[in-house]
């Protein structure tokens, strides 16, 4: 049942990086690359259509992890308390800039609210990527000090960052060398998925500089990736037993490198929407992985006294997740009958729709 | 002990009460969009469709606004109130997951369909459409009742050794005899709301001479509403939530009436006062002898409990605030009925077009209306003290353990911020719309 649940949450939470994904990095191509006004409106566009949309299963996930593992719930969003609440701002932030900017003609209302976009979209991105990055590396859990633990053993409260940037101290804070990486690694894979589902959707008219663009962003991200693995193995020995005792597991990071590597041929590239599979891939890859290496974990303890946080120890107690069963599988398939309806109402260049908006 | 959790407190309710400024709307204009929709469909006259797809403009800015200020709420459970949602998780995570799945689903979805598609499927599902963002708005108000219901009424769980609150009987969270009257009463308050805010546009486009076939169609119809709406509130559903209150919570009760020592006989209704805590008095009283008892009780002689029968523990600990809050709404909702009924006698008589003091006043009163629907929810929510769960968890056991005031301060700093800026620019863009009015073809 807790492995049912979990893999529901993965599943929307991945979609939710997938789909929303591409208005983040629509939001940072939009904010270094997109000079002309006609290019602006049209990338504008492609977020603004969409990110209502998206963002429902950002809340539904949210809803779901409530209902399946509210003591992790409580703990964790407790315990990063000051990222979440960045996260939401920009958030907010990033709606306010798409809904408003075609609101009035005046160009300084454009620029402004352009700005708003993609720097909150930037950040965003980053934010998400630090976020894995903590949930990987593990916290203080108990905020021990001494050998003593302040609080029950899956409480914590994390600082935005200590001193020494590094992430292999007992109390790290939320930004440290590891988790800026996975910040970076974030920004630019979203860039790219961005870049991509720009060019898959509009004619815009620096499309063909965005593929020259991707693919040196790509061999950051590639450079990128090799880097983190490296850290992540000094943070945790064993992070690739999982992998060796279920090998089937090896899909989901194969997956990540597929997506990546393709990349690389993207000027060859015959239709628009070959890369943003492969970036799709990556994400999906990317996620996937990192749950499955983590597995059962899913908050490591960085220090003796505390166990880690596992889907078994978290779940709900009593009958609540065999109830939910019910209305939770009609809901799945209800939201899998509208996000494919959605997808046919939108095909097509978004410069091409009548939307009438 | 109040000092820790005094900023995440006020916190929740400076979000929520923002957050509650949208969908009080949401809720009822859809079924009037619905409504407009269906009359063009039986008339064909286009007017009616410029309408529904006009007010339909307003709909969509209002639910951003209460998307952007909702996710911050579902947030907060986990992020402010941590011990309660590890404790109660098992049963308001059902509800609120729910929430997400089927109501935020079908009215985003449907909406973004309402908004595009309408060349593309015909007038028919354009209606259907309509139809299913209100049953998903008023569906999402269910659900988010049902969680407040059990926190004011729980029912169908038990608790574990641990502490923890398990869920075990599903259909009870859902029959909780809270939650239906709680859910009517609230529905129509929203209409009260939408009614009004229809009206008063209406009223606006008469006034200023502009769009005037329309200001007449909008003003008729929500003064119709209104009127209907603005009844049902008082009557049965807020006396039926009065009736629950006196069971259920019966020291919330004494202390939202103002009754602070139990009288002999019938209770009085106390239409005018201000709770002197000190005395334990009401100073400057209005009131009118035992009609209290015939409305709770239908017998003017039955004995209302007042505070002197509870101990400071079971009495709300702000008991002016909740006092004033529940005159308020009471109140203000005293007023709508009059003028929505003088307002529905003109428009009988033919006068209402022509009548520039009741064109104003219709055109005025719309903050009052979401000043009455927060005052409800203040009633409730203070009521409520100091239990989160009524009966059985304290408000201060259900914060978070690990996050210090400093930094709710902090945040709590960064959304006053931050829904100023948003409120001023929603007021912009809503103004915007309104003025453009329903011929307007631009975006
Ligand atoms: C336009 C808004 C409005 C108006 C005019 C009224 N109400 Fe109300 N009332 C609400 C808006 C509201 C609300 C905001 O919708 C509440 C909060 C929780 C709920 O379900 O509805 C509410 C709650 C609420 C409660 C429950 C309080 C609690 O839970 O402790 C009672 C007893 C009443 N109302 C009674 C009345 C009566 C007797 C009214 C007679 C005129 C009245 N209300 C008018
Ligand atoms: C399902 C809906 C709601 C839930 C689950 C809910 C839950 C809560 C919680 C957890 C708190 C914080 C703890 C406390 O102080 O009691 C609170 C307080 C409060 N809520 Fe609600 N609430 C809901 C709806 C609303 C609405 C719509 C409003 C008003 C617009 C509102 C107004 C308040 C106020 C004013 C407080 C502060 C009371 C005080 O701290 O003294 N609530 N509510
Ligand atoms: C603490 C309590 C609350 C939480 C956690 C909450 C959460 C949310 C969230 C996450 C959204 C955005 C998307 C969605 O619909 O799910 C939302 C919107 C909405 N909420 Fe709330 N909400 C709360 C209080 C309320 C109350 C008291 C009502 C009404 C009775 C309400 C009615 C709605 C409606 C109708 C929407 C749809 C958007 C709109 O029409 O503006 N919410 N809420």
């Amino acid at each position: 049942m807790e492995l049912f649940w979990f893999i529901i949450i993965a599943v929307v939470m991945a979609i939710f990086f997938i789909l929303d994904g591409y208005d983040f990095g629509a939001g940072i191509i939009h904010l270094f690359f997109a000079k002309k006004e006609d290019d602006k409106v049209v990338i504008a566009k492609t977020a603004g259509l969409f990110w209502d949309a998206n963002e429902v299963w950002f809340v539904v996930a949210g809803g779901l992890l409530f209902m399946a593992f509210p003591t992790y719930y409580a703990s964790v969003f407790s315990g990063f308390y000051l990222p979440l609440m960045i996260i939401l701002w920009l958030m907010i932030f990033r709606a306010i800039g798409l809904e408003f900017r075609g609101q009035f003609k005046y160009q300084m209302w454009k620029d402004l609210w352009d700005k708003v976009f993609g720097i909150s979209s930037l950040l965003l991105a980053f934010f998400f990527g630090v976020g894995l990055g903590n949930v990987v590396r593990g916290v203080n859990l108990g905020s021990v000090e001494n050998g003593v633990s302040l609080y029950e053993p899956h409480y914590f409260f994390l600082p935005l960052w200590n001193s020494d940037f590094s992430p292999l101290v007992t109390h790290p804070g939320i930004f440290d060398f590891f988790t800026i990486i996975i910040g970076v690694i974030s920004v630019l894979t979203l860039a790219i998925h961005g870049a991509n589902w720009i060019i898959f959707k509009t004619n815009s008219s620096i499309n063909d500089k965005l593929k020259s663009t991707i693919f040196i962003m790509n061999i950051f991200l590639f450079v990128g990736s090799l880097i983190s693995l490296n850290f992540w193995r000094n943070l945790n020995n064993d992070f690739f037993n999982n992998f060796w005792d279920k090998p089937y597991l090896l899909v989901f990071p194969v997956l990540f490198f597929v997506g990546v590597i393709g990349q690389f041929f993207i000027k060859k590239f015959k239709k628009d929407y070959y890369g943003f599979i492969f970036s799709t891939l990556t994400i999906l890859g990317g996620i996937t992985s990192t749950l499955a290496s983590l597995f059962p974990v899913i908050l490591p303890s960085r220090n003796n006294v505390n166990p880690d946080l596992t889907i078994y120890n978290m779940a709900v107690e009593g009958d609540g997740l065999s109830m939910a069963l019910g209305w939770g599988i009609v809901g799945i398939i209800l939201m899998a009958i509208y996000a494919i309806v959605r997808l046919k109402l939108t095909k097509g260049k978004v410069d091409d729709m009548d939307y009438g908006h | 002990m109040e000092d820790i959790i005094f900023y995440d407190r006020i916190q929740f309710a400076f979000t929520i009460t923002f957050h509650y400024i949208f969908p009080q709307l949401t809720m009822g204009l859809s079924l009037l969009i619905v409504f407009f929709k269906w009359k063009f469909l039986r008339s064909k006259i286009e007017k009616y469709n410029n309408a529904a797809k006009f007010l339909m403009k307003i709909f969509a800015i209002n639910f951003t606004m209460g998307v952007i200020t909702g996710i911050p709420m579902e947030f907060q459970f986990g992020t402010n109130w941590a011990k309660f949602s590890e404790l109660t998780g098992g049963i308001i995570g059902q509800t609120l997951a729910m929430e997400g799945m089927f109501s935020f689903f079908l009215e985003s979805s449907f909406l973004a369909l309402f908004i595009f598609g309408e060349k593309l499927m015909g007038q028919k599902l354009h209606f259907l459409t309509g139809l299913l963002v209100f049953i998903g708005s008023w569906a999402s108000g269910y659900l988010i009742l049902a969680t407040n219901s059990w926190m004011q009424h729980p029912v169908g769980f038990e608790i574990l050794e641990n502490g923890k609150y398990v869920l075990n009987n599903f259909s009870e969270l859902f029959g909780n005899p809270w939650l239906l009257p709680s859910f009517l009463h609230n529905q129509m308050a929203s209409m009260v709301t939408s009614s009004f805010v229809v009206a008063s546009i209406g009223a606006f486009y008469i006034l200023r001479g502009k769009q005037v076939e329309y200001g007449k169609m909008f003003l008729k119809t929500g003064v119709i509403f209104g009127l209907i709406s603005a009844n049902l509130v008082a009557f049965p559903t807020g006396d039926w939530n009065a009736k629950n209150v006196v069971k259920y919570q019966p020291a919330a009760f004494a202390a939202m009436e103002g009754i602070f020592e139990t009288e002999e006989a019938g209770s009085e209704i106390v239409l005018v006062g201000q709770p002197n805590m000190v005395e334990k008095k009401l100073d400057n009283k209005i009131a009118v002898p035992n009609v209290l008892s015939f409305l709770t009780y239908q017998n003017w002689n039955k004995q209302i409990k007042g505070m002197d029968e509870f101990s400071k523990e079971e009495l709300p600990t702000n008991i002016p605030g909740l006092y004033y809050s529940y005159h308020i709404m009471v109140g203000l909702g005293t007023i709508f009925i009059g003028l929505m009924t003088f307002a529905a006698f003109l428009l009988w008589r033919k006068k209402l077009f022509t009548n520039k003091a009741i064109l104003w006043s219709i055109m005025s009163i719309v903050p009052l209306t979401y000043i009455a629907n927060l005052a409800g929810w203040y009633t409730a929510e203070l009521g409520r003290q100091p239990y989160l769960v009524y009966g059985y968890l304290k408000t201060v056991d259900g914060v978070s353990p690990t996050v210090s005031s400093g930094n709710t301060l902090f945040t709590l700093l960064g959304f006053i911020g931050l829904y100023i800026l948003l409120g001023l620019l929603f007021l912009l863009l809503v103004g915007k719309t309104i003025n453009d009015g329903p011929t307007s073809k631009a975006h």
